[in-house]
């Protein structure tokens, strides 16, 4: 099972991040921590007139935490705030195993993550960069 | 040679399973799960209270055991042995106790860094309730605590030291006894943390001269929820109780109460007699199997895994390099692949690992390193596990995408 977890899409986001990296740029920044094993990351993200236009992350994490969090940002940058709303409850509907097909192809390669349902030790790594966008859009809005 | 897997039900329910965690906790052995299903089945009631057969059988189950870890750690009195849920409320007890007695405002805390946080937050607690000051002492780069170090940061205000007999990610064993010494000279009292020692060494307190010494059943193949607080006679008689209830009395009015004798006035509520059975037991299984017999055989293992470890460049062991400072706890990271996909890895291979700070942030903050994969010897382990665990320890990298 794991072996299938760690699959090409999650491999290559870990190894070669696009978005870790500093955003001097952001309009607003979040730090999300997972308790269990001390990892923190830091979202960044630009928004104008209710557009991310640009987006990065930093701190240290596992693959699970570090490619999720990439996988994201793809997803996200040039959406809107809302439509960035409405992925991250998708994403959450699909990290407890309550998705429909359908669903899951709006996702794009964050369903690379789909089998972590099936993890629930890694669950708080695969939404750490989720959670803390969560938390920052809604102290924006 | 020990060759006691078959003794242990959980191999039998996951076949194939290689089991490195026992740092964490231990599997039990049949012997164990009998001795505490028997006594449920034809000695359980409350001890102490009830004047029938069955109460006087359950307090005599009860009280035996205590004798038992009195013989097992070497106390004077089994007044000296009180039974706790596990290491961390013992060092609870103990620090609740003391801050409300001895602690006082301008003392000094001396606690090693590599503590684990139940032998740390309790102090840090501690002194910032009394207004007492924190300090830490550190290893060198092998992790050894020297006599020197400890002689250089005990001054006259150190009312304690708080240190692991051996810690839960050096695996290194302290010099306790020198540090005791130390101690009673400078007039510190020394607490040790025996919660990592007791399943792999030979634990005596009279030897070791400590004042205070915890650990938990449950890493020593007994079942969870019972540990074990020692603490030398005349400084737990002048200690305040810990918890209020049922079983710590002596006699209580509407204003006031008077205590139990010792060791049931740190004793509150009804106690966990199946618990007690099941770590008399486990003690008993591993005398049989012999003390010196575990130590050699996990340290043969642990050295078997170590050197090949020690070959591969990409992998780096915390604290000593050396083979037989590790006492069956070897704790490493894997270069460029966080130890919470390593263990996934392992997991996936029917390897149980650990990943994470292991409850010693500060140590990891110390060390400059965010966590660490850790793999730990019980006496079931055989040279199969350690094969296993190194053919998928080499493959890991390569899973993760590098040196393709």
């Amino acid at each position: 099972m794991t072996d299938n977890f760690y699959n090409e899409v999650l491999i290559d986001h870990n190894l070669h991040p696009m978005h870790l990296h500093e955003l001097p740029q952001a309009s607003c920044s979040s730090s999300g921590l997972n308790p269990t094993c001390g990892d923190s990351l830091t979202l960044h993200l630009n928004i104008e007139n209710g557009v991310i236009t640009d987006g990065s992350f930093t701190g240290v994490g596992c693959a699970v935490s570090q490619a999720s969090a990439d996988i994201m940002l793809d997803l996200i940058i040039g959406r809107t705030v809302d439509e960035a709303r409405h992925l991250n409850e998708l994403f959450s509907k699909m990290i407890s195993g309550e998705m429909t097909d359908q669903e899951l192809e709006e996702l794009e390669e964050a369903g690379a993550l789909q089998s972590v349902a099936r993890m629930p030790a890694r669950v708080k790594c695969a939404s750490l960069g989720w959670r803390t966008l969560g938390k920052l859009l809604d102290s924006e809005t | 040679m020990i060759d006691c897997k078959a003794d242990f039900p959980v191999f039998g329910a996951h076949k194939g399973l290689v089991y490195l965690d026992s740092s964490a906790t231990a599997q039990k052995p049949a012997q164990v799960l009998e001795a505490v299903q028997r006594y449920y089945q034809s000695e359980n009631a409350n001890p102490f209270r009830g004047l029938y057969g069955l109460s006087a059988a359950a307090t005599e189950a009860y009280e035996n055991a205590r004798e038992k870890v009195r013989a097992f750690i070497g106390a004077a009195s089994v007044q000296e042995v009180i039974f706790t849920r596990n290491a961390t409320e013992s060092l609870n007890l103990l620090c609740y106790s003391l801050s409300r007695s001895v602690i006082r405002e301008g003392d000094e805390l001396l606690a090693a860094v590599s503590e684990h946080h139940s032998n740390l937050l309790p102090w840090q607690t501690a002194a910032k309730e009394r207004g007492a000051r924190l300090c830490f002492l550190e290893p060198d780069s092998q992790g050894e605590y020297t006599l020197e170090a400890l002689k250089a940061a005990l001054t006259p205000r150190t009312r304690l030291f708080a240190i692991a007999q051996v810690s839960n990610i050096f695996g290194r064993e302290n010099n306790i006894r020198a540090f005791a010494e130390l101690c009673r000279q400078n007039g510190t009292l020394i607490v040790c943390d025996a919660a990592q020692s007791i399943p792999h060494l030979p634990v005596n307190v009279n030897d070791l001269g400590v004042d205070f010494l915890a650990f938990s059943g449950h890493k020593m193949y007994a079942p969870m929820g019972i540990g074990v607080l020692y603490g030398r006679r005349e400084l737990l008689e002048k200690m305040p109780p810990f918890l209020y209830g049922g079983e710590m009395i002596e006699y209580v009015t509407r204003e006031d109460a008077s205590f139990a004798e010792l060791p049931h006035k740190f004793e509150a509520g009804t106690v966990n007699v199946g618990g007690a059975v099941g770590l008399a037991a486990a003690i008993g299984y591993m005398e049989q199997l012999g003390l010196e017999a575990i130590a050699e055989r996990e340290n043969a293992l642990t050295k078997l895994a170590f050197e090949e470890m020690s070959c591969l460049p990409y992998i780096h062991i915390i604290g000593s390099g050396r083979a037989e400072d590790h006492h069956g706890i070897i704790t490493f990271t894997v270069e460029g692949v966080h130890p919470h996909d390593v263990a996934a890895i392992f997991d996936s291979d029917g390897i149980a690992v650990r990943a994470g700070h292991h409850c010693a942030q500060p140590l990891h903050q110390f060390l400059g390193v965010q966590s660490s994969t850790r793999m730990s010897l019980g006496l079931y382990n055989d040279e199969q596990d350690i094969e296993r665990f190194l053919q998928t320890l080499k493959t890991i990298r390569r899973r993760m995408g590098y040196d393709r």
